[in-house]
């Protein structure tokens, strides 16, 4: 290098020549050849654009390739489906930023005693909002939360199908999917969707009975599912699933559970959700993150693939540490036998959202969920007052797709009206669920001002004229 | 001669928080719903509404601040502390005006319309075809896996829907792996439910012999998983060879590099005759750890293998940048939505930061400054190193002559080198193949007095282990809390992992 670089301390010529002579060698080259067969060395050096060592010019660079973009704070989105503008706290952002938190990785529990503790309460919060006991570390997703859970149902019962919702959406069916296998190899695991009621939105309660036979590992059903549904039926479902020997499975959006009842009142034997609404930004869906929690049964913990911490006393009277629960059933130490696999995930959008958590306590998730539910059924209440718009039913919470059919108009055709006028209509649902003709899948939060909203019923009024 | 400075880490004894609880207080009051808007009677249908609230703690913003706070001092992040010893993990230096840079996106949705993330999709264009073909000689890349396995399932899945397109799946069932390749080689293609095959090292080259892979292959295989340079910082100069035979086999060659620090304009993966490999950005690239994720795998294939990519795949037509999802070929969906994309801004910032001269300077220092901690290592009493010649990025040592020599082990020394204020050290993964093992892994960012402090402490531990083992098998001593009951750990009678369970069986 000509220069130092700021991120290389031995990046200085004379230290790096120093280190060199150190090690009796001439050159870095002369070491990589006796490491690295000649043949498989680059004879060349990179092409590639010279760096940008100064910060300054760094940032300038990369600041003029996004001034072309916009996002959903300045303007008005009513986009949602599977990511979500919410209020995020602003104590969120300061502990997430931490550098301790943010760099840490892989140390141990007692260097690391504050992750592990925040790990575990994250694991508890959890669990309190949806009334289990057992969590473990977040996983990547919803629907990767999803994947795992359906693939410990398969386990538990030595089951090879799945009942999801017909309704889910298609790309978490699709992640899900590749958990399951969609290839005829033996061990994998079918996914079969029953329908739901165009009317309500709601699971077809005879479609899954029919379907519901002694091969079925698990029903999973969403609360409230990617049409902003709210399943009313959990009990009879659980009921139906149980009286079959499957598990049930419950996805969740966690913000509504200050208001919706949490599925363990149901009978939901595995609860997974996303963590993204829990204060996380949406970082153009950089934000999601899973979660997956059970009732403290060991054939739970024992088919999890998960981190899971415990916690534990230490050798000082009182004191409280914490430690990996049952690790033998993880990809770290079983590999190829393990209990599919362990990875990075999303631990630091965990300790933001048992941030989050601890900030609303369960008054603020019961006001948060109420402000989501009269501020998006007030929205419904006004985009039905535009002539040749409807809502496609009443039970939803927080979005519910938004029919243009009789407008004669395009969801296409409205995003992009509405586009000009600096507002993100509801996502285009018109080719993933075409049974629902032209509707947007629109999505109205705490976030939303009452002004917000009737701009919008404004906006859509002037594009279906 | 380096000094090891007195050291404590925090200790607050900080309770856990539903233990902080006073009812009514309040963190945070959401936002107001304005008068106008009808009140929430009706809006939760019968049967679904929420009987008792949720068992959340109650404090007010400055208490529940504090509690974080206190958990955050009693983290060692890479950011306070000389990471060497956390190896296979690539500790390096994150810069801090990559947060700034990434926070720019953090109110994008996803589905926004393409025109109105031209921006951010041409940094994510530019950084797989600009960067990561150039670095590793691959046709086309996806930073759809959301980690480091998920990249390892992302080319399981890959290898499974181009064998299944042949009409070969049921037949090529098997995946080659080594037993010093990442578990998430042997486990997420076991998830995508194929059969594993591991070869063990040779005892002399500490790598699996070109006769055992020739061994191992059949018409049953489907491929291999690999990493090189292997956990124990060999590269396995054979590597041209072996995936000519597994080619020769009818299988696909998979490239675990997700830490190729060391390597970066040294060596590429598509010279060494691989279908697809991945980088792990929150390693090599410069993103975060995230106290373990988000992270982000970035998946590059040949152009044989292109069609099978995840969707969306981010396209350049003329001048814009578009999401392509019209690829019937395609393993469909690994993630939602794009993937971690801010992970993908953060190491496009770092690469562009370093340029192609500053990538090869990073891969050079990062090389040299493991040839000078080997050098530093060796010939300390109790350290041995399993298989002759040097090693890339890492090196797999062993304790076990300390331990046959004191009873103290690299468990009992990982205890201890806290007390110092030092992170604990990686391992290995299991098995342990070289017994007592630890790893370290010095990467470009630490200077010739880090690693100089780094091997004082190391090498104070192991006199303690040979004056006073008592001491150090007690530890830690110097740390946040006192030595762990682990029994409860695998006990289902006595673990918790909620305030809940805790309550019902410890208090």
């Amino acid at each position: 290098m000509k220069k130092p670089h700021p991120y290389i301390p031995n990046s200085v010529p004379e230290a790096k020549a120093a280190m060199l002579r150190d090690v009796g060698a001439e050159s870095a080259e002369e070491l990589y050849e006796q490491m690295i067969p000649k043949r498989l060395l680059m004879k060349r050096s990179l092409n590639l654009p010279e760096g940008i060592p100064s910060e300054h010019d760094l940032k300038a660079h990369v600041l003029d390739l996004l001034s072309r973009d916009t996002d959903c704070g300045k303007s008005l989105s009513f986009l949602g489906g599977g990511c979500w503008q919410h209020f995020i706290p602003q104590v969120c952002d300061e502990i997430v930023r931490r550098g301790e938190f943010l760099t840490a990785y892989a140390g141990g529990g007692y260097s690391d005693l504050g992750r592990f503790q925040a790990n575990w309460e994250f694991q508890s919060l959890i669990c309190d909002l949806v009334g289990m006991e057992v969590s473990g570390l977040p996983t990547y997703d919803w629907g990767s939360a999803a994947g795992s859970s359906v693939r410990m149902a398969s386990r538990l019962t030595g089951r090879r199908e799945v009942l999801v919702p017909a309704s889910m959406s298609p790309a978490r069916f699709g992640v899900v999917s590749n958990f399951c296998n969609p290839t005829d190899m033996p061990g994998s695991i079918k996914l079969t969707k029953v329908a739901y009621d165009k009317k309500t939105g709601m699971m077809d309660l005879g479609d899954l009975e029919k379907k519901l036979t002694e091969i079925v590992a698990a029903v999973y059903v969403e609360n409230p599912g990617y049409l902003g549904v709210i399943e009313e039926r959990g009990k009879e479902i659980a009921k139906l699933a149980h009286d079959t020997g499957a598990e049930f499975v419950v996805g969740v959006d966690p913000i509504s559970l200050g208001v919706l009842a949490p599925p363990s009142d149901y009978g939901a034997d595995i609860v997974c959700g996303e963590l993204q609404p829990l204060g996380v930004h949406m970082n153009a869906g950089g934000g999601l993150g899973g979660f997956i929690a059970t009732r403290d049964e060991e054939r739970y913990v024992a088919e999890s693939p998960l981190r899971i911490i415990s916690i534990t006393p230490t050798s000082e009277p009182g004191e409280l540490g914490f430690g990996g629960a049952a690790f033998e059933r993880t990809s770290y130490m079983a590999r190829e036998k393990a209990k599919d696999w362990v990875g990075t995930t999303t631990v630091l959008h965990g300790i933001t959202a048992a941030v989050y958590l601890s900030l609303m306590g369960p008054q603020g998730m019961r006001e948060v969920g109420e402000a989501i539910l009269r501020k998006s059924h007030y929205a419904a209440k006004r985009f039905k007052e535009v002539k040749g718009l409807d809502v496609a039913w009443e039970g939803f919470f927080k979005e519910f797709p938004l029919n243009l059919e009789a407008t004669g108009r395009t969801v296409n055709e409205v995003n992009a009206a509405l586009l000009r006028k600096g507002i993100f209509g509801g996502k285009d649902i018109s080719n993933e669920f075409p049974e629902l003709g032209q509707s947007a899948l629109t999505c109205v939060t705490e976030v939303h001002s009452k002004a917000d909203i009737d701009r919008l019923t404004a906006e859509l009024r002037e594009a279906v004229a | 001669m380096t000094t090891v400075r007195p050291y404590h880490a925090a200790r607050w004894s900080e309770p856990l928080i539903n233990e902080l609880t006073t009812a009514g207080e309040r963190g945070v009051i959401p936002p107001a719903v304005e008068d106008g808007i009808p009140n929430a009677k009706g809006l939760v249908p019968e049967g679904m509404a929420r009987k008792a609230p949720p068992l959340l703690p109650e404090l007010s913003q400055l208490q529940v601040l504090r509690h974080w706070l206190r958990l955050s001092q009693m983290t060692l992040g890479m950011d306070t502390d000389i990471d060497i010893g956390v190896g296979t993990c690539t500790m390096k230096y994150s810069p801090k005006v990559n947060e700034e840079l990434a926070s720019r996106i953090a109110d994008v949705h996803p589905d926004q319309s393409e025109e109105t993330m031209q921006g951010l999709l041409e940094i994510a264009w530019r950084f797989a075809n600009v960067y990561l073909r150039e670095i590793s000689g691959m046709d086309s890349f996806t930073f759809q896996p959301p980690g480091g396995s998920a990249g390892a399932f992302n080319n399981a899945v890959i290898m499974r829907k181009y064998h299944e397109l042949r009409g070969e799946l049921s037949q090529r069932d098997e995946i080659i792996t080594t037993i010093f390749s990442h578990p998430c080689d042997a486990a997420c293609p076991a998830t995508a439910g194929f059969k594993l095959v591991t070869l063990y090292p040779d005892e002399e080259t500490g790598i699996p012999s070109v006769e055992a892979l020739k061994a191992a292959v059949s018409n049953h295989t489907a491929g291999i998983f690999v990493t090189n340079p292997e956990d124990t910082g060999i590269f396995n100069g054979h590597i041209d060879e072996w995936t000519k035979i597994v080619h020769e086999a009818g299988g696909l060659c998979a490239y675990d590099q997700a830490n190729a620090n060391a390597i970066m304009g040294v060596t590429r993966a598509r010279d060494a005759g691989f279908d697809m490999c991945f980088f792990n950005l929150h390693k090599t690239f410069g993103s975060p750890h995230g106290s373990s994720g988000p992270g982000s795998a970035a998946v590059g294939v040949t152009k044989e293998l292109d069609e099978y990519l995840p969707v969306p795949v981010i396209i350049k037509e003329g001048e814009r940048y578009r999401l392509d999802y019209d690829r019937p070929h395609s393993i469909g969906k690994v993630r939602d939505f794009l993937g971690n994309i801010q992970v993908v801004l953060r190491s496009y910032a770092w690469a562009a930061a370093m340029g192609g001269e500053g990538l090869r300077e990073a891969a050079e220092v990062s090389m040299i400054n493991n040839q000078y901690l080997q050098k530093r290592l060796e010939g300390i009493r109790g350290i041995t190193k399993p298989y002759g010649g040097r090693r890339l990025d890492q090196v797999r040592w062993s304790l076990a002559k300390l331990k046959e020599d004191t009873g103290v082990g690299v468990d009992d020394v990982n205890r201890r080198i806290v007390d110092y204020g030092v992170q604990t050290m990686f391992t290995s993964h299991h098995p342990w193949v070289v017994p007592e093992p630890f790893t370290p892994e010095p990467c470009e960012s630490y200077s010739r007095a880090d690693i100089d402090y780094w091997v004082a402490v190391l090498e104070r531990v192991i006199g303690e282990a040979y004056s006073d083992p008592e001491m150090v098998k007690s530890a830690p001593h110097n740390s946040s809390i006192h030595k762990i009951d682990s029994s409860v750990l695998d006990d289902p009678e006595k673990w918790a992992m909620s305030w809940k369970a805790y309550r019902r069986k410890m208090k």
